[in-house]
């Protein structure tokens, strides 16, 4: 029986008060109106709004590619198939035959910045120095921590004539489309406007995206509303405004859900899902570009240095039982890449759960019940994208002591294990550790593949944490970045995703699915299989 | 008492410049990368010297925190890594709002403890004392980030009655105490308050079971006086101790807290302490923990200086 009906309470005047106040308090709840939608975000603040998003993937996500474009987006339409590359800013792009370090863009006519000035080559120059050109005066320390190492091969750019920018690389890099992907396009004027500051202009940006910013309160709201102007017609958001709020503590979240008071959150805790899905929200997931994975070290004295003994530690793991374990928020490793991803190609080595073959591999190295293997392993308590570590990685560890693979632990806080990941596995704060568990973005050649297993991006220069150095696996990487056809390069990239998989360089474990969950008002969103998400075609039931 | 004044303002800054250099080195002690909440996780080492030189971090401790200190002096309390706001803006904003938020906790808790507190003292041993002793023993004992948990679970995720999180509507900018602002804070201030409000009943209830037990009150009763005019003075009999507990919970109150403002997402010094720390946003994180220990250091000398004023004996000791 409801509290407030209880006859006991009904006849008291003690009832009758809190009846009222009930009362009272509902009928002033915040009237959700038509076509709002609020989403509550896992970050602790609004993320950067000055162009180049901090936060990460879910910066990009809700204050990069709502308010800006870069000059080549991301088409993020479906849900069947992972995203890829669409014409942005720029309706063409071209290589130079004579000289593959040229590109030449052809910028899109017409489009208009949310302040009113127009876009155009000037624009794209202002906008590189920004992230670029230390001595400009745009230059902004903040982007530029975001964007510079996003495009690493450009080496010069200048405007050819208003509509048209020609960016030189350093090497020929067919790959830089996707580098361009990140960079989005800041209005010049309303820098201007706003007094020539980046702090001003956080709280009123201009970008050319979907969305534009009219309201800003730092760390708790951020309102966007359609950008009725946008010069994709396909794109104008239908809803009348969206609603951005930080929730950083997942059962804060779930609360704020559950209460009315957002229609959709990020990152439900996976303890709370079966309670949401019984309240009748909706849980939305999908395969994206993530990988939690253990990165294996390639430095002298490591057991990993064996390809036997990487297959068998990838024969060893029971891929179906952690995702049950995981409430089936996950999706089982077939590879390094998601299933199903247009670079996968045709692996011969089959990730599939079969200890006594793990254990013939390891008998072939010499290992055995007699001669275990045991070796040192960094993991971190919680982190971006790392899911749930600890119980997933007991999981793991009794995986591999079944097989005969002996592993502690080192646990570390999560931006402790970040500096160790850029210091490599030989240097002396990675403590002896043969293996990192990390989560990876694997969104374009470079995240997936390169960053990971170039010889010369070993640190300090890069991070190849591991030092894995294959001439093979450099040769293919020059391939990928010198086939500028693109059905050409998916068949380079299918090629080192097989070499990833059948020389077993990784501890290939699982995909996170991106869940979040939302009200049942909430329609006509399609959860594209990116870090990145469109919420132009979404509307709000009554 | 002017020359008592100067000596206390004289006594207290030392005690700042002690408090500033704690403040500054513990944030240090931390593990963690202060720049890693801007860079890219695969930032390379060129960027991390740039930025770890733009922001200072490249010089040593004894000259940021020179630098830091001469920028305080100067009311400047240096600018967010992670954010690149003001840090005296955000902290002037979160300390607003954790005033707002300890004032209606204060409310609560001291109105239901002096309550609770009579009623006990007067009920001795019966079945009230009892009750109003559990409800106090409760306040004390439990967890207060559980105990939001459980209200947000029952009146914002069951019922529905109340927003489980934020400080208004349009967040917490111009906010006033009309109905609807009062719904977003009641949750978290009666979550706030029940410390508070266990410590002053369980004060309130030994005073007056002490008082109405002294001679002077039989003698009262004695000379006829009506129970409404002994139990004003038994109210001021036991003013003065609970009092001086409530400016010690008052205090607290005022220091905010974490847990609670993560909770409920409520935007306060602890909300920012919260965001600062696993950001690893040390101008922020000492910029607030500073303006939280300098209001203690002034709370202090305020409660000396008119602690004198009611007593001169103070100021001749």
């Amino acid at each position: 029986m409801p509290l407030l009906t209880h006859p006991l309470l009904r006849r008291s005047a003690l009832g009758r008060t809190l009846s009222g106040l009930a009362l009272a308090l509902a009928l002033t709840g915040p009237a959700s109106a038509q076509g709002v939608l609020r989403i509550g975000m896992t970050a602790s603040d609004i993320p950067l709004t000055t162009g180049q998003a901090d936060n990460g993937g879910e910066g990009m996500r809700f204050t990069g590619y709502t308010v800006y474009d870069a000059l080549i987006n991301w088409d993020l339409s479906r849900a069947d198939k992972a995203s890829e590359l669409t014409p942005g800013l720029a309706t063409s792009w071209s290589i130079d035959p004579a000289d593959k370090t040229r590109w030449t863009f052809k910028l899109r006519p017409g489009v208009t910045f949310h302040d009113g000035s127009a876009f155009d080559a000037n624009a794209v120059v202002w906008n590189l120095d920004k992230l670029l050109k230390s001595d400009s005066p745009q230059f902004d320390p903040r982007q530029s921590a975001q964007g510079r190492t996003r495009i690493p091969a450009v080496a010069t750019y200048k405007v050819v004539d208003p509509m048209t920018v020609e960016i030189v690389t350093k090497t020929p890099d067919a790959t830089f489309p996707y580098q361009l992907a990140w960079i989005l396009m800041s209005s010049p004027a309303n820098w201007e406007k706003q007094g020539k500051s980046w702090d001003a202009v956080a709280k009123a940006p201009s970008g050319t995206g979907p969305w534009k910013v009219t309201g800003f309160v730092p760390r708790e709201r951020l309102e966007l509303a359609p950008n009725k102007e946008y010069w994709d017609k396909g794109r104008v958001p239908k809803l009348d405004k969206m609603v951005l709020v930080p929730l950083p503590e997942a059962n804060a979240r779930v609360a704020a859900l559950r209460s009315g008071q957002v229609d959709w959150i990020e990152a439900p805790a996976p303890d709370a899902v079966p309670s949401l899905k019984a309240a009748g929200f909706a849980l939305v997931t999908n395969l994206y570009p993530h990988n939690w994975t253990w990165h294996l070290s390639r430095a002298e004295g490591s057991p990993w240095n064996d390809v036997r003994v990487r297959k068998a530690a990838n024969l060893a793991i029971d891929r179906e039982g952690l995702k049950e374990f995981l409430g089936g928020l996950a999706t089982p490793a077939e590879g390094f890449l998601t299933p199903g991803h247009p670079w996968f190609g045709k692996p011969t080595f089959k990730l599939s759960y079969d200890p006594e073959a793990a254990k013939k591999l390891l008998k072939e190295a010499g290992y055995g019940p007699s001669k275990p293997i045991s070796t040192k392993v960094l993991i971190s308590a919680s982190g971006s994208g790392q899911m749930q570590p600890l119980p997933m990685n007991e999981f793991i560890q009794q995986n591999l002591a079944e097989v005969g693979i002996k592993v502690d632990y080192e646990v570390v806080e999560w931006n402790t294990l970040i500096n160790i990941w850029r210091a490599g596995s030989k240097s002396d704060s990675a403590r002896g550790g043969t293996a990192m568990n990390y989560s990876y973005l694997i969104q374009d050649p470079f995240t997936a593949f390169i960053r990971h297993a170039q010889c010369n991006l070993a640190p300090p220069n890069g991070t190849n944490w591991g030092y894995y150095c294959d001439p093979a696996m450099d040769k293919l990487f020059d391939e990928v970045r010198a086939t500028f056809e693109p059905k050409d390069q998916v068949a380079v990239l299918q090629k080192i995703h097989e070499k990833f998989v059948d020389d077993a360089l990784f501890l290939m474990v699982t995909h996170d699915v991106n869940p979040r969950a939302m009200s049942k008002k909430v329609q006509g969103f399609v959860q594209a299989q990116s870090w990145f998400q469109d919420f132009s075609p979404i509307t709000m039931a009554k | 008492m002017i020359l008592f004044i100067l000596k206390r303002i004289g006594y207290a800054a030392p005690v700042a410049l002690g408090v500033s250099l704690v403040c500054f080195l513990l944030v240090h002690l931390a593990p963690g990368d202060p720049l890693s909440a801007i860079l890219p996780v695969d930032a390379t080492a060129e960027m991390q010297a740039q930025m770890r030189s733009a922001y200072g971090f490249d010089k040593p401790l004894p000259v940021q925190y020179g630098l830091w200190l001469w920028k305080i002096l100067h009311g400047d309390l240096g600018t967010s890594i992670a954010t690149g706001r003001p840090v005296l803006s955000e902290v002037g904003r979160a300390v607003g709002n954790s005033l707002i938020l300890a004032s209606m906790a204060t409310l609560i808790g001291f109105t239901f403890g002096t309550f609770f507190g009579f009623v006990a003292g007067y009920a001795r041993d019966s079945w009230l004392d009892r009750v109003a002793s559990a409800i106090a023993v409760f306040g004390v004992s439990v967890p207060h980030y559980w105990l939001g948990i459980v209200l947000v679970i029952i009146f914002s995720a069951t019922l529905g009655w109340l927003p489980p999180t934020g400080a208004g509507p349009q967040g917490s900018g111009n906010w006033f105490p009309d109905l609807e602002h009062l719904r977003y804070i009641l949750l978290p201030a009666i979550t706030m308050s029940v410390i508070p409000m266990g410590v002053i009943s369980r004060t309130v209830r030994a005073l007056v079971g002490d008082i109405l037990h002294q001679d002077f009150v039989q003698a009262l009763r004695a000379k006829g006086l009506s129970e409404f005019g002994v139990f004003r003075h038994v109210v001021k009999n036991a003013a003065p101790t609970a009092i001086a507990i409530m400016g010690l919970q008052l205090g607290y109150l005022l220091g905010g807290s974490i847990l609670i403002e993560t909770v409920f997402a409520w935007p306060g010094t602890g909300f920012l302490l919260n965001a600062a720390i696993f950001q690893r946003d040390l101008p922020l994180l000492q910029g607030t923990i500073l303006v939280l220990a300098m209001f203690f250091v002034t709370l202090n000398l305020l409660v000396d200086v008119v602690q004198t004023a009611l007593d001169p004996r103070i100021e001749r000791a």
